[in-house]
């Protein structure tokens, strides 16, 4: 198996790999994730058996650890009288602060298709190998997770 | 595309701190990665210097290409720009060029050198500072009285030129012979190393 230098993975996507996990759990996290997720993949470079979609292999690692990122704050109770993060948070690299924090809240799947339809730009057939799904089903999570984000704007 | 579609198309995010992320993240694996390396200036040009856990792996001039991916498929894939570790190579190269050392003390890492390659480079390590041997006298202290242009093979494929000084090994006539770097890089070299030699 012919793999490049993993510090070339991580000079050539480091700012996708950001910006989607930025999109995907607020930029409080997306530090701690972004470190979680290169450090597992460092670890799982060497046997990694197809070398043909290595951006879509790392975009899975963030995509899990986006996941487990979402899990562990469920996991922590806030105190009393204060907003969950995903409604109050001030990002400054984010232009639509409260559009943003709905996608953040969006079920794992299709929080993670829309924020790769739209902000990484990638076809549906690679949202589903990143997510783990057909295109079909690629599709069909983008747009339930564009209905969820109409129905919380209008309601 | 519609209004939503459009806005989240518009994420924003021209700025972000990738960058300093990706330097956090090299200084927390970097300390145990497989392979480390940086580039250094020297009279040579640009250098390539490359250490394992275990020492000093690989030593690259310019002009050869495809340093790292070779090491990647040869070695191990797990490589990061980790200068920390190299930082004890950069000074003693540092005091070599400007002919205040003659001994390099790093820890080498002898993973890509094996067999005939291995007993020239052995030898060829022992070599003084300012001094030269020939390809003939290098083959029969590897065991091969005979193979001087095996011997000439053997150190144009030593990956860790300066270091280990094949630049020290010449033709029995008095020729320079070969240089994997380039025969101006060897001559650089060998006067570097007898003008230093001569203040002593």
């Amino acid at each position: 198996m012919k793999l490049p230098p993993f510090q070339s993975l991580l000079d050539v996507h480091r700012h996708e790999i950001y910006r989607f996990l930025l999109a995907s759990v607020g930029s409080n996290d997306a530090e701690d994730c972004f470190q979680e997720t290169f450090m597992a993949a460092l670890g799982a470079y060497p046997d990694l058996q197809d070398s043909s979609n290595l951006r879509g292999w790392l975009f899975t690692i963030a995509h899990r650890k986006a996941i487990d990122c979402h899990r562990r704050r469920r996991g922590i109770p806030l105190p009393v009288g204060e907003l969950p993060e995903t409604e109050g948070r001030e990002d400054p690299h984010v232009a639509d602060q409260a559009l943003w924090g709905r996608v953040s809240a969006l079920p794992p799947k299709q929080r993670s298709a829309v924020v790769l339809r739209y902000v990484e730009d990638l076809t549906y057939r690679r949202i589903g190998e990143v997510i783990g799904c057909s295109e079909a089903a690629a599709r069909q999570n983008v747009r339930a997770g564009l209905r969820r984000l109409r129905e919380d704007i209008n309601s | 595309m519609n209004d939503l579609e459009t806005t989240l198309s518009d994420f924003g995010a021209a700025e972000l701190p990738a960058a300093a992320a990706a330097r956090r993240f090299i200084e927390a694996a970097g300390e145990s990665v497989d392979i480390a390396y940086r580039v250094l200036d020297s009279p040579l040009g640009r250098l390539m210097v490359v250490a394992t856990p275990r020492g000093l792996l690989r030593v690259g001039f310019d002009n050869e290409q495809g340093v790292l991916d070779d090491l990647a498929e040869r070695v191990s894939p797990r490589i990061l720009e980790y200068p920390a570790r190299l930082e004890g190579i950069r000074r003693e190269l540092d005091e070599y060029f400007s002919g205040r050392r003659e001994h390099f003390e790093q820890t080498l890492d002898w993973a890509l050198i094996a067999g005939f390659r291995r007993r020239v480079l052995a030898v060829t390590a022992e070599i003084p500072f300012g001094a030269v041997s020939t390809y003939q006298e290098i083959a029969r202290q590897a065991g091969q009285p005979r193979g001087a242009r095996a011997a000439g093979q053997a150190l144009g494929g030593n990956p860790l030129p300066i270091v280990i000084p094949c630049h020290r090994v010449v033709r029995s006539g008095g020729g320079l012979g070969g240089y994997a770097g380039g025969l101006d890089r060897k001559e650089y070299l060998l006067r570097l190393e007898r003008a230093a030699s001569r203040i002593d």
